[in-house]
């Protein structure tokens, strides 16, 4: 018999909760944005805007955070001798849905980390976020119950698993040759932001650390924020709720301690007070995450295991970033882009779409 | 007999929706599930514990894990 993973009981997973909870203030602390200690799709937008995906200027950055997660996940995975590259269940669906998942996360202006971080901040615009979340995902649990699936996977190589942590830490490499400058916009090929979020950060090394940390905690647990949600709806299990819940109030705590608890709808940082749109944003990501079975950070720990079609979803949302800063999609503290309202409706037909015609009885 | 479920390759949440189908529908008292990650075999069993099933045995089996659950 097996050793008994830890992490994987129901302290296990409110103690990650905790960790990111009280990692993320602190790391705002140390120079991340506000109530953006951690968001996984802002910072997968940051990098998009890094490598020149997007010329939003306030948002490029080499978020670290974002590589450790995935190499921190596949050091765990090796460890416990979790590493299985698996790939072959519909990537190109998977790649639409991280698409739209991003442009919805962007409408919203954050992953449900950052949903929920928002909320322990004090922002209130989190609430019809983070219902719009539970309502995508509610809504992607009718069609679970429908029988809708993506196929299985395949076994591949182990070098086919090893691809996308291979980017992240090329990215790493790239970061460490091309430096920010001060003042400069761009150090050869990197780009970086001079004002505005994407100048906003915590040393390089300390997002690291803190990003391999969470990275190799959250493999073990298996930590999800769209599984809490899905979990509870679908089968009434409260496992990874439980994570979730702890994140929130540790996170509350955190914030009461480094004075960044600042209880409002006006003026939140990196937020807008377009109700309407902040629900459906969060429907459209919601619904988009529960299709593609894991949440923007779920998705990059899955890669760290050597999952690819993780990978492909990841990829999905950097590209869906890009798309949402080139083509007017994301909002900004002002409010919603000029074609986030239309983005957000195109999104929702297309993960339903998705969601009715893909039903197959598993062989 | 027991019926078997095969649930290898498929991701979060299908190896769970197969395994309460089957203690809820399925005839057999005894059913073996079949998953290839450990995070399916964490959920399947922790599923069939939540459903007032035991699970009475876990071996590796290939690339994954072989499930032995019996229904109360």
């Amino acid at each position: 018999m097996r050793l008994k993973n830890l992490f994987s009981t129901r302290w296990g997973i409110i103690s990650v909760g905790a960790v990111i909870g009280i990692l993320a203030p602190v790391l705002q602390k140390l120079g991340n944005p506000g109530n953006m200690g951690i968001c996984v799709a802002c910072f997968e937008r940051d990098i998009a805007g890094a490598i020149g995906m997007h010329r939003a200027a306030v948002v490029q950055y080499m978020r670290p955070e974002i590589i450790g997660f995935v190499l921190g996940s596949m050091i765990a995975a090796y460890a416990f001798k979790e590493f299985r590259p698996r790939l072959g269940s519909a990537p190109i669906v998977r790649f639409v849905l991280g698409v739209f998942a991003m442009t919805g996360a962007l409408v919203f202006l954050g992953c449900p980390w950052r949903a929920m971080l928002r909320l322990a901040g004090g922002d209130g615009n989190a609430v019809p976020g983070l219902l719009g979340l539970i309502f995508g995902i509610w809504i992607g649990t009718l069609f679970l119950k429908k029988g809708y699936n993506l196929g299985r996977t395949q076994k591949t190589h182990t070098a086919a698993g090893w691809v996308m942590p291979l980017i992240m830490l090329g990215f790493l490499i790239l970061m460490l040759i091309f430096p920010q400058i001060d003042g400069q916009e761009k150090n050869d090929i990197l780009f970086y932001s001079l004002k505005g979020p994407g100048a906003m950060h915590a040393a390089l090394i300390v997002s690291l650390i803190a990003g391999l940390f969470i990275g190799f905690i959250a493999q073990r647990s298996r930590f999800c924020t769209m599984g809490a949600f899905r979990d509870t709806l679908l089968f009434r299990q409260t496992h990874l709720l439980s994570g979730v819940i702890s994140l929130i109030v540790f996170a509350f705590i955190a914030n009461l301690i480094l004075s960044q608890f600042n209880p409002g709808f006006e003026g939140q940082p990196v937020a807008h007070t377009m109700h309407v749109w902040n629900f459906f944003g969060m429907t459209l990501a919601g619904l988009a995450f529960a299709l593609a079975g894991g949440c923007p950070g779920r998705q990059l720990f899955l890669v760290g295991e050597g999952d690819g079609d993780s990978a492909v979803f990841v990829f999905g949302m950097i590209v869906g970033a890009a798309f949402a800063h080139n083509f007017g999609l994301a909002s900004s503290p002002n409010g919603v882009g000029p074609h986030g309202i239309a983005a957000v409706i195109v999104g929702i037909v297309v993960c339903l779409l998705i969601g009715f015609t893909m039903r197959k009885k598993i062989a | 007999m027991a019926s078997t479920v095969d649930a290898r390759g498929l991701s979060c949440p299908q190896p769970v929706i197969m395994t309460m189908d089957e203690i809820k529908s399925g005839t057999e008292k005894e059913i073996i599930v079949l998953v290839d990650t450990d995070t399916s075999r964490e959920n399947v069993t922790r599923a069939a514990k939540s459903q007032g099933c035991e699970v009475t045995h876990i071996s590796s089996e290939g690339e994954g894990y072989r499930i032995s659950i019996k229904k109360s």
